[in-house]
């Protein structure tokens, strides 16, 4: 216990000293670090600030120092998130690299690719993207078509895959490919990366009900992939591809937490009293304050379940997929409720009519329609839990 | 503040589920209910409880006990729970135990809690007066006199209350229905001269009785804590009461889940396993689900009750709720999955839904609970 508070004392000088004053406040939309050969920094301590956690590893606090992670574990890794939370520190990268492709690489990859790959994704230099759903995969992912043949020393890659979030500012992509075309549709899988600088890769954006493109088709036409960018073995890839779907699930079920705005004027609760008035400081519209108490105690147990997984010391499993169900319907009620709350200024589109919180909260609500259907689909969880968990017959 | 058992928690868990199994399967508290058993209970499981130091687990040492905190005897409950087990652990040993020790004098403690330690008495807790749980609706009266106190009125569902040596009753000494304040603590034999006790059969086949109450004369002695000053201990009581109950309710909820996921697995219709139709998957994994967030619920109040946690009211709340709507849910589900053998009395599954109902309602039902962690919160 001394340790961890010698540690507690380490990471606050260090945080002091190495916090940029700027990260130190609330986050700003285009503010948002994602790292990559093309990123632009419009806050210049953004970069720095990822520069210093980056070097630090703290980017990726459970990764193994060799690779360039912090290379803490489970009891430290807590107290700098508590560390970080208490002076309100912005998260220095957002990173696919490092929520789902890190740990499966660990995993999975030989000593070469995890001394090449890790740590540029630690450092934000590389920024990567996830090549899984195709046109006619989706949750059917197994059936996926985009084709790798062996050509001696390279694959040749084609086919199309969509969804592909952020593609069109991406570095690289981690794909599914069928490297077996004659095995069982689950056996004849590989997971490769791909530089999408190589000729032959586009993109191209899909515009989503929100009116946002966080998606994108891409597109693989004759892409030569060297072998020593296949993790694993050849038609292995579907072990990989469900791992990391689960470190996928797990991150997309914070979402059901509301976060830093939970509590605040931007909660649920700051918004209902706003606009369906108070009475005796309580939301006075008495239905729909038993609405939004339901909805937060649901969260409360929420977040003490992901604690409980966390204290329990559960890696990255089926029980993933509870959390993703969870979470991601939490997340859905939430901003239904905040679009009734807004009433008609949860509606608004565009124009000056409606300031531009609400008109976020309205983009955002279309927004989460999607989070029950990325990473696999709320009904696919469920299969997942009935049939892994729960061990009921096929 | 972590959301895992310690060892010597789950070795009391470990404990509890094997006495649950081997001496008390759902069979016991059958036998109890065909025999019309006048407790409910059986002596004898009650004795062996107490020698295992169950009775006294949430006792401090000085007393008798092994002052073992909430969790200690929840998990017990929780355990029990799985099979239905009855017994006057909850009434003694967590809400008699816990007002005494809240409210009593040092010799008070002395006596009772020594006593219960030993098993030699059990107690009740005497508060509702109408159909639904409120504590601030106590009209029951208790009056001074010249040499003491004289108690009117009437107590309904007291748990235990048809075999308790000693109750403790919640009476107004000042204000009217619908204030906190002004409440007093009373503990006496349920012998008394001016206590008529009714025993009420129930869908759980537990023990609960009403209480009349006229012209109870009691004396200062008799008094638990100060005059008009009970209401924030006795609401320690109700949420302790509350968090134990939920940790049973628990048990009650895992074990009717899990043999209907048995049950799932083996029943065959159509030629094929009933578990593998989709429909009924994907209700048993939301379920589960539940079942997950109610685990952590009940986890954080028994931690916060024993960290005396100022979230302990809240978490409270949030336990009785989350496991009354979890159990409310699988106790529906498990009887509609068995089909037509679940709406027999042969079958056990009924038991659980009988007892849930009667669970569901003690100490504020899931309205009670949501409004109430509403106002907590500020909503």
């Amino acid at each position: 216990m001394s340790d961890l508070k010698a540690f507690r004392d380490e990471v606050k000088d260090w945080l002091e000293q190495n916090c940029p004053p700027t990260m130190r406040t609330p986050l700003v939309a285009d503010e948002e670090v994602w790292g990559g050969r093309n990123a632009k920094y419009k806050n210049p301590e953004s970069k720095l600030w990822l520069k210093r956690m980056g070097e630090k590893g703290w980017t990726a606090p459970a990764i193994p120092k060799e690779y360039g992670g912090g290379g803490l574990d489970r009891d430290q890794i807590k107290v700098l998130n508590e560390e970080l939370f208490a002076i309100g520190a912005r998260p220095p990268l957002n990173s696919f690299g490092i929520w789902m492709l890190a740990p499966v690489i660990i995993e999975y990859g030989n000593e070469v690719q995890k001394l090449e790959h890790i740590p540029k994704i630690i450092k934000g230099e590389i920024r990567w993207c996830q090549g899984y759903s195709e046109p006619g995969s989706g949750s059917d992912l197994a059936s996926l078509s985009t084709k790798a043949e062996d050509m001696g020393d390279h694959y040749l890659v084609n086919g199309q895959k969509v969804w592909t979030s952020y593609a069109d500012k991406a570095d690289w992509i981690f794909a599914l490919v069928r490297t077996g075309p004659k095995e069982p549709k689950h056996t004849g899988i590989s997971f490769l990366l791909i530089d999408m600088a190589d000729p032959g890769v586009t993109t191209k954006k899909i515009t989503l009900i929100s009116g946002k493109s966080p998606f994108c088709e891409t597109f693989f036409d004759n892409v030569k992939v060297p072998k020593e960018n296949l993790i694993g073995e050849e038609n292995q890839g579907w072990t990989i591809a469900k791992k990391l779907l689960q470190h996928e699930r797990n991150f997309i079920s914070n979402f059901g937490l509301a976060g830093g705005g939970g509590s605040g004027t931007k909660g649920i609760v700051g918004i209902a009293k706003k606009y369906l008035g108070e009475e005796n400081g309580m939301i006075a519209d008495s239905d729909f304050r038993a609405a939004v108490t339901k909805h937060k105690m649901k969260e409360h147990a929420f977040g003490l379940t992901l604690q409980r997984a966390n204290d329990e010391g559960a890696k990255a499993s089926a029980a993933s997929s509870i959390f993703k169900f969870y979470g991601t319907e939490h997340n859905k009620e939430r901003y239904e409720l905040m679009i009734s709350a807004l009433g008609n200024k949860g509606v608004v589109w565009s124009g000056d009519q409606a300031d531009d919180n609400e008109k976020d909260i309205t983009r955002a609500w279309l927004r989460t329609k999607a989070n029950s259907i990325e990473g696999g689909t709320s009904e696919v969880q469920l299969n997942v839990i009935a049939k892994r968990v729960l061990d009921l017959p096929t | 503040m972590k959301l895992v058992l310690s060892e010597e928690q789950e070795y009391l868990r470990e404990t509890a589920s094997n006495f649950a199994k081997e001496k008390t399967p759902v069979s016991h508290l059958r036998s109890l209910r065909d025999s019309e058993d006048a407790n409910c209970w059986d002596k004898k499981i009650w004795d062996e409880m107490v020698s295992l130091g169950w009775s006294g687990i949430l006792i401090p040492e000085q007393f008798g006990g092994s002052d073992f905190g909430l969790t200690g005897i929840s998990v017990i409950l929780q355990e029990l729970g799985r099979t239905l087990s009855p017994s006057p652990l909850f009434a003694t040993s967590v809400l008699g135990v816990t007002a005494i020790n809240q409210l009593g004098k040092e010799d008070q403690k002395k006596d009772f809690l020594g006593k219960i330690a030993k098993g030699e008495i059990t107690c009740c807790l005497a508060v509702d007066e109408g159909t639904h749980h409120n504590l601030s609706n106590v009209e029951l009266s208790a009056k001074k006199t010249k040499d003491g106190w004289i108690l009117n009125g009437s107590k309904v569902f007291v748990i235990d209350g048809a075999s308790a040596d000693v109750a403790i009753i919640i009476a107004r000494t000042s204000g009217i229905k619908g204030d906190l304040q002004g409440l007093t603590a009373f503990i006496t034999d349920t012998k008394a001269k001016g206590i008529s006790i009714k025993k009420v059969p129930t869908a759980d086949s537990r023990n609960y009785a009403n209480f009349e109450i006229k012209d109870l004369n009691l004396t200062s002695d008799d008094l638990l804590g100060n005059v008009d000053d009970a209401s924030d201990s006795i609401q320690k009581v109700l949420d302790f009461g509350r968090i134990a109950l939920a940790a049973e309710m628990l048990g009650n909820t895992q074990e009717a889940f899990d043999v209907t996921i048995q049950y799932l697995k083996d029943r065959k219709q159509f030629g094929v396993p009933i578990g593998s139709f989709q429909a009924l998957q994907h209700r048993a994994a939301k379920m589960f689900c539940e079942i997950e967030l109610t685990k952590s619920a009940v986890m954080a109040a028994m931690n916060a009750a024993d960290e005396s946690s100022n979230q302990m009211e809240r978490l409270s709340s949030l336990a009785k709720y989350q496991a009354g709507q979890t159990l409310h849910l699988v106790s529906n589900e498990s009887i509609q999955m068995h089909g037509g053998i679940g709406v027999t009395d042969e079958y056990d599954i009924g038991f659980y839904l009988k007892r849930a109902r009667v669970a569901e309602q003690i100490f504020g039902n899931t309205s009670f609970h949501q409004s109430r962690y509403s106002d907590i919160s500020g909503y």
